[in-house]
């Protein structure tokens, strides 16, 4: 069994040391695509983070019994039998959501995220920790869409999770809602700029010139 | 003609998939250093799409969709919640038969586009154009047509990128934003571009 400093760092480690997606590149398709809504970048967050931490669980506890070559074809059963799990419960206790996440949800499957913590970590320790690795991974995953979600939202549409904040002149306040933060390709461009913030932070992540 | 034409143009430009869907980011931003492997590896999701997409229709509306089991005696039967794990399958099928026949019989072609077939099961933008085509309910043709067009798209986007990264090589930029964090904002620019074409009507 591991220490706890070593399980605080398989938990709160990839939040930023080793973010997946400011660091390792993984998993942005769906953190570009949804995250003009507080609310869906919290549904997705939530999905995520639970898919990641079971199946790094499930992969965890049966890694000694998967033979090597078809590994990739376990691991992708496991990942997609959580996510029809995860898409029918969406299905039935919020519709709403799970019809504006539409493919996205089972987009979770291709996550390289998901597939990558199963490969690079799940494989080779034992579950308790796995289960941790898996519970952090989606915690960074988290953070960078909702700092994303509600930088879009706030200064979008004035709102965060529905409730006004900024009163937009439409309704007769005095936020003139920034039109650019509502196209999608803004994520792009906010995701940059919190690449740059944490590099700045942590000087060791930059990368070296070519 | 002129509808598939239109369906086409529409899954390039219109619905591009790494510039306006967002997908297929990952390969998108990690592979795209160089324009020749980019190019390898455009060609690849091209040809994966072009087969997958048409299959895996076919699949769903003759098996999985709703009452479509009606032909071998169970028209109540609703397996559409087993989509994902089939599409999956036969992706990751597909992609392995695709390996091993091109190894067998076009092993010139194998060796260009070999190590670019294994990532191409991950790749969001494959997944994608199925979810998508079989949403939208396309009927067989119009799924190759998409599933082409889509992968036309998403070639065309990652060969940009490349051609714009291997000029950035000799840009001096702040320590903390080379590297990733300025293709972020390339990619964030082109889509920009490419939002410019919502506005046409087909």
């Amino acid at each position: 069994m591991a220490d706890t400093k070593e399980m605080k760092k398989a938990l709160f480690g990839p939040i930023i040391d080793s973010n997946p997606i400011a660091l390792h590149v993984l998993g942005i398709c769906s953190a570009l695509a949804i995250t003009t809504k507080l609310e869906t970048a919290l549904v997705m967050s939530l999905a995520l983070t639970s898919v990641c931490a079971f199946s790094n669980l499930f992969i965890s506890m049966i890694r000694n019994h998967i033979p090597s070559s078809v590994r990739i074809i376990v691991q992708m059963t496991i990942i997609a039998s959580l996510v029809i799990v995860v898409d029918q419960i969406l299905k039935a206790y919020s519709y709403e959501i799970s019809k504006q996440l539409s493919v996205f949800v089972g987009l979770i499957i291709t996550n390289c995220i998901v597939m990558g913590r199963a490969e690079a970590y799940a494989m080779k320790s034992p579950p308790m920790m796995s289960l941790l690795d898996g519970i952090g991974n989606g915690l960074g995953y988290s953070f960078i869409l909702i700092v994303i979600g509600t930088i879009k939202e706030l200064f979008g549409f004035g709102t965060i999770l529905g409730f006004e904040i900024l009163p937009l002149v439409q309704n007769g306040g005095w936020y003139q809602g920034n039109g650019l933060l509502i196209l999608p390709f803004s994520s792009f461009i906010l995701i940059g700029l919190m690449i740059w913030a944490i590099r700045t932070i942590r000087p060791e992540q930059v990368e070296p010139k070519e | 003609m002129e509808h598939y034409i239109g369906l086409a143009i529409r899954a390039i430009f219109i619905e591009n998939m790494a510039l306006t869907l967002f997908l297929g980011m990952c390969t998108f931003l990690a592979v795209s250093k160089k324009v020749k492997t980019s190019m390898g590896l455009g060609i690849a999701v091209v040809v994966v799409l072009g087969i997958s997409v048409p299959v895996n229709q076919v699949i769903y509306t003759t098996i999985l969709a709703p009452g479509a089991l009606a032909w071998a005696g169970f028209p109540n039967a609703d397996l559409s919640f087993l989509n994902f794990l089939t599409f999956i399958g036969v992706i990751a099928a597909l992609v392995q038969i695709l390996e091993m026949t091109l190894d067998k019989f076009f092993p010139a072609l194998y060796n260009a586009l070999g190590i670019f077939l294994p990532l191409i099961t991950v790749n969001c933008a494959i997944f994608g154009g199925v979810a998508f085509a079989v949403q939208r309910e396309y009927s067989f043709t119009e799924s190759i047509v998409y599933g082409v067009g889509s992968g036309i798209g998403w070639a065309l986007a990652i060969v940009l990128l490349a051609a714009v990264r291997e000029k950035l090589k000799y840009a001096d930029m702040p320590d903390g934003i080379r590297g990733l964090g300025s293709v972020f904002m390339i990619a964030g620019l082109m889509a920009l571009g490419f939002q410019s074409f919502t506005g046409i009507a087909i």
